[in-house]
C-alpha cells in the first residue's frame, strides 16, 4: 500500500537527485576533465585545509551553543513583536557578505560603535573575528532549525509531562535536541566550510585562507585548474565524511502524536534568563544591520536609476529559484521519507550543494555550456538554477522532519483511506508543512537575492543583479551610493522573506 | 511550479532572440570598466556613433575567462588586462599584433609591446586622510616606524593591487623583501581579497591607510569636492601599472577590431578616462587633463618589472609574503 502511494514521488525525487548530482559532482567533473590531471597537495594546502576545518568546527559549535538557549527562550515566551523578531532572524543570513562584513566592522572594529561609545580599543581582526562573523551569519539559522524542533513537540506532551510531574527537559527536550542538533551543526559546519571572503578579511591575513578562497585564487590568478579541482574534490570529500558521520549518529526526532495543534506555553522558569538571551541576541544581530541601514539612509532617495532594473532582475531570479528550490526539495523530501532508513542516502545527496564551491559549479557549467551557446545568454536561468540547488539543503532540513512527522502520525490512516499521489500531498502533507514551506521559500528567495556567486561569471553589463550593482558602485569609489544599494537589497530581501515566512506561519494548521 | 518553468522558457526565448542582430563588436572588459559607473557606457556610445556598429561588452574576470575559452573565444577585443599579467595573456596565443604607433604616449615609461596597447596608467600608493595623518611617511621605512597606524592591503593571490604592492616592495628591496614584510606585518590591519573591501574599510574610518593608486584622490577631489584624501609619495619610487587592450587574432571582424584599437588611443576615448576610470590616460597631453589632476602627488621614480620578470618572480615573492605574514 505504502509503496504504491509513493510511486510518483520516487520518479520526481530521483530526477531532483540527478539534477543535484549533475550540478555538484558533474560540474566538478567538467573542471577536472578540462584540467588534464591533478597536482599534489602542497604544505600550504594542508595548512589551508586544517584551518578551514578548525574555523568551521568552532563556528558551528559556537552558533549552536548560543542558539539552544535562544530557541528555548523564543519557544516558550509570548511577547509583542515575537513573530517579527523571528522573521528578523533571517536577516543576517541573507546579507551579501561584503555588506555584512562592513556592518560587523562598523560595530566591532576599532572605529566601530563599541569602541567609540565605550572608548576602549577593540579589534575584530583575528581568529575571533571569523567566529563572530560566522555566528552572526549562522546563529539565526541555527535558532530557526532548533526552534522548529521545539515546535514539533505537541503541546499535549508538555501538558502530560507536567501533570505527571516529569522533568520536561529529560523526557521531551533532550531527546528532541539530540535529534535536531546534529543536523543544525552539520548545516552550519558545511556553510562555514565553504566560507570565502569572511575568513580572509576578518582573519587579518593569509594564515586565514580557506579552501574556497584557495579555489578562487587558483582560478583567478594562477588559472591552475588542477589545483582548483583537487581542492574541489577535497571539499566534497570533507562534506561526504561529515554527512556520513552524522547519518550514523543522528536519531530522527521521535514523532509523537498529539492533536496536531501548535505549541502552547507551558511552565516558564527563569524569565530573566530568557529575556536576557533574547535581548542580547537581538542586539548582537541588529547592531551591524543598524549600521548598514544608517549608512544607507542618506542616499536612499537619490538611488541611481539603474539600480531599479537590477533590483527587479534580482527579485525575478530570487522568486524563480525559490520556487524551483521548493519544488525540487518537496520531490526529494517525500522520496526520502518514503524510503525510510534508505532515505539517508538521498539526504546525503541533498546535502552536497552545501560543500560544493560556487566557483567550481560556475566554472564547470561554463565549460559545459560554452561550446554550445554564449554563456551570458543563459545568465538568468543558470543563476536561478544554481541558487535553487544551493538552497535545497536548507529546505530539506526543515521539510523532511515535517513530512516524516505527518506521515508517521497520519500515514496509516491515509493508507487506509487510500490517499495517494497528489491527493495525499494536498490533504495529508501540505497543510502540515506550511510553516517549513513558508520558511523555505522565504529563505531561498532571500539567499538568492543576496547572492553574488555564479552570475558574476555569466552576466553582462546591464544584466547584473542588485548585489553586483552594489559591488560595481563600490569599485567605482561610490561607497555612499553602494551603501544605499545595500540598504535597498536588505529591505527587499527582508520583505520577501517576511511575506513567505508569514504566509507559512499564518496558514499553518489552518 | 508551472509558472516558473514557463517563465524560464520565456527568459530563454528572450535571451536567444536578443542575439539576432547583426554581428556586434564583442569587447571583454572587467566589471568596473563596463559597469554603469565606469567609462564603458560613454566609450560604447562614442564608438558606436563613429563606426555605425554595435559594441557589446562582456564582463567578468577577463584573463581567467580567456584562458577558459582559449582559441574558441568569441571576443574581438579584450580591454582591462594589466602589465603584470601580460605574460600569461600572451601565452594563450590568441592575441594579434596591434600594429599601432605607440611612440607618443604620455606615460613615464617607454612602450614597445607588439601585442598590447596601454589605455590608462597609474602608480600604486597608500592613500590616507590628510586631516588625521600629519607626519606623512616618505618611504617604507617611515611607514614601518609609524606608531599606531593601521593599513589595509590586498591579497596578491587574488588582486591586481595586492600583486602590485608585492612587486613594488620586491623591486626596492630584492632579497630583503621578506624582512620588510615581516616588519610591516604588525601595521597591517587586514588583507582583503580585492581592492573594493579594502577601500570600503578606509572610507569607513576603520583603517588609516589603504593600498590603492596615486590617482584615487582624484575621485574625492572631483566627484565629492573633498580634498582630505591624499596619496603618500615615497622617495624610493612607486610601482607602475598600465591597463591594456589587445586585439584577438581569430576575430571575425578584423577591421572593426582594429578600428576600436585605434579608437582606444584617440583623444575622444582618452579624454573619457580621467573621470571615468580615475587614472591617467595613456595618450593625452597634461593640459587636457581635468584641472584638479594637478593636485595629485606624482612620484619621482617609476618602478616596473618586465612581464617576463614578473612571471619569474611572482611565485617566490608570493611565498615570501605568505611566510612573512603567517608568523
Amino acid at each position: 500500500m505504502r509503496r504504491y502511494s509513493f510511486k510518483h514521488s520516487s520518479i520526481l525525487g530521483a530526477a531532483a537527485a540527478a539534477l543535484i548530482l549533475f550540478m555538484t559532482i558533474g560540474t566538478l567533473g567538467a573542471v577536472i576533465y578540462r584540467a588534464d590531471g591533478l597536482t599534489g597537495i602542497s604544505a600550504q594546502d594542508w595548512h589551508v585545509i586544517r584551518f578551514t576545518l578548525t574555523q568551521a568546527f568552532l563556528s558551528a559549535l559556537c552558533s549552536i551553543l548560543f542558539a539552544i538557549p535562544l530557541a528555548r527562550a523564543l519557544a516558550r515566551r509570548a511577547f509583542f513583536g515575537r513573530s517579527l523578531l523571528i522573521s528578523l532572524l533571517g536577516a543576517p543570513f541573507i546579507l551579501p557578505v561584503i555588506v555584512a562584513v562592513l556592518g560587523i566592522i562598523g560595530v566591532f572594529g576599532n572605529n566601530g560603535i563599541i569602541a567609540k561609545s565605550l572608548n576602549i580599543p577593540t579589534s575584530i581582526f583575528g581568529f575571533h573575528g571569523i567566529i563572530v562573523a560566522h555566528v552572526f551569519f549562522n546563529l539565526p539559522l541555527a535558532t530557526r532549525l532548533i526552534l522548529q524542533g521545539w515546535q514539533a513537540i505537541p503541546s499535549e506532551s508538555f501538558r502530560l509531562a507536567a501533570s505527571l510531574n516529569a522533568d520536561c527537559r529529560k523526557v521531551l527536550e533532550r531527546p528532541m535536541l539530540r535529534a535536531v542538533l546534529p543536523n543544525a551543526f552539520l548545516v552550519i559546519f558545511l556553510i562555514c566550510l565553504s566560507s570565502f571572503a569572511i575568513a580572509l578579511t576578518l582573519g587579518g591575513g593569509p594564515k586565514s585562507t580557506t579552501i574556497e578562497l584557495s579555489i578562487y585564487q587558483a582560478f583567478r590568478f594562477d588559472f591552475d585548474l588542477s589545483k582548483a579541482s583537487l581542492l574541489g574534490i577535497i571539499q566534497v570529500i570533507i562534506c561526504a565524511m561529515t554527512v556520513l558521520v552524522l547519518l550514523k549518529i543522528t536519531k530522527p526526532q521521535e514523532p509523537t502524536t498529539g492533536l496536531d495543534r501548535p505549541v502552547e506555553m507551558w511552565e516558564k522558569p527563569h524569565p530573566v534568563l530568557d529575556v536576557l538571551w533574547i535581548v542580547s541576541a537581538f542586539i548582537f544581530l541588529a547592531a551591524p544591520i543598524a549600521v548598514i541601514i544608517s549608512d544607507g539612509i542618506p542616499q536612499i532617495l537619490n538611488l541611481h536609476s539603474s539600480l531599479w532594473p537590477a533590483a527587479i532582475r534580482s527579485i525575478w531570479i530570487a522568486l524563480l529559484s525559490a520556487f524551483m528550490s521548493l519544488f525540487l526539495s518537496l520531490c526529494l523530501a517525500t522520496w526520502i521519507v518514503s524510503l525510510k532508513t534508505k532515505g539517508k542516502w538521498i539526504e546525503f545527496i541533498g546535502a552536497l550543494p552545501l560543500a560544493t564551491s560556487q566557483l567550481v559549479i560556475g566554472t564547470g557549467l561554463f565549460i559545459i555550456i560554452f561550446p554550445f551557446i554564449a554563456p551570458y545568454e543563459l545568465a538568468l536561468p543558470i543563476t536561478a538554477t544554481v541558487n535553487a540547488i544551493a538552497t535545497i539543503p536548507f529546505c530539506l532540513r526543515s521539510l523532511v522532519p515535517a513530512i516524516r512527522d505527518a506521515e508517521e502520525t497520519f500515514g496509516k490512516l491515509s493508507d487506509q483511506l487510500g490517499l495517494s499521489g497528489y491527493a495525499r500531498y494536498k490533504i495529508l502533507i501540505a497543510p502540515r508543512i506550511k510553516r517549513p514551506m513558508g520558511f523555505c521559500i522565504g529563505l531561498s528567495t532571500a539567499l538568492s537575492m543576496g547572492d553574488l556567486g555564479v552570475i558574476a561569471l555569466f552576466a553582462q553589463p546591464g544584466g547584473g543583479t542588485l548585489p553586483m550593482a552594489v559591488y560595481s558602485l563600490m569599485s567605482a569609489y561610490k561607497m555612499e551610493e553602494a551603501a544605499s544599494g545595500a540598504l535597498l537589497l536588505i529591505l527587499l530581501s527582508f520583505v520577501l522573506f517576511w511575506i513567505f515566512d508569514q504566509w507559512g506561519r499564518k496558514n499553518a494548521h489552518s | 511550479m508551472k509558472l516558473s518553468f514557463t517563465s524560464m522558457a520565456g527568459l530563454l526565448f528572450a535571451a536567444l532572440s536578443s542575439n539576432a542582430q547583426a554581428d556586434p563588436l564583442t569587447v571583454y572588459a572587467p566589471d568596473y570598466f563596463a559597469s554603469e559607473w565606469g567609462p564603458g557606457p560613454a566609450i560604447k556610445a562614442a564608438f558606436e556613433a563613429k563606426c555605425d556598429c554595435d559594441l557589446n561588452f562582456v564582463t567578468g574576470d577577463v584573463l581567467p575567462r580567456l584562458l577558459l575559452e582559449g582559441k574558441r573565444t568569441k571576443a574581438d577585443v579584450v580591454i582591462g588586462l594589466n602589465t603584470d599579467v601580460t605574460h600569461r595573456a600572451r601565452e594563450t596565443g590568441i592575441f594579434a599584433n596591434h600594429g599601432l604607433n605607440t611612440d607618443n604616449l604620455t606615460m613615464p615609461i617607454e612602450w614597445n609591446d607588439p601585442d598590447f596597447i596601454p589605455f590608462n596608467w597609474s602608480y600604486f600608493a597608500f592613500i590616507y586622510d590628510n586631516q588625521k595623518i600629519k607626519n606623512v611617511p616618505q618611504n617604507f621605512e617611515d611607514l614601518i616606524a609609524m606608531d599606531d597606524i593601521k593599513i589595509v592591503i590586498q591579497d596578491p593571490r587574488s588582486s591586481v593591487t595586492g600583486l602590485g604592492l608585492l612587486l613594488w616592495i620586491k623591486s626596492i628591496y630584492g632579497d630583503g623583501a621578506e624582512q620588510v614584510w615581516q616588519r610591516l606585518s604588525p601595521k597591517i590591519l587586514t588583507v582583503t581579497q580585492g581592492w573594493t573591501e579594502s577601500y570600503g574599510m578606509f572610507t569607513d574610518g576603520e583603517a588609516d591607510m589603504v593600498l590603492s593608486f596615486t590617482t584615487s584622490p582624484a575621485y574625492h577631489l572631483i566627484a565629492e569636492d573633498d580634498d582630505t584624501k591624499s596619496a603618500a609619495i615615497f622617495d624610493e619610487g612607486h610601482y607602475f601599472m598600465a591597463e591594456l587592450a589587445g586585439k584577438v587574432a581569430s576575430t571575425d571582424q578584423p577591421e572593426l577590431a582594429s578600428a576600436f584599437m585605434e579608437f582606444v588611443l584617440s583623444e575622444e576615448f582618452q579624454s573619457l578616462i580621467p573621470e571615468g576610470n580615475w587614472s591617467y590616460p595613456a595618450k593625452l597631453e597634461a593640459q587636457k587633463l581635468p584641472e584638479k589632476f594637478n593636485l595629485l602627488g606624482t612620484p619621482q621614480k617609476t618602478l616596473l618589472y618586465s612581464p617576463e620578470e614578473v612571471q619569474q618572480i611572482r611565485k617566490e615573492a608570493v611565498s615570501e609574503w605568505l611566510s612573512a605574514l603567517s608568523q
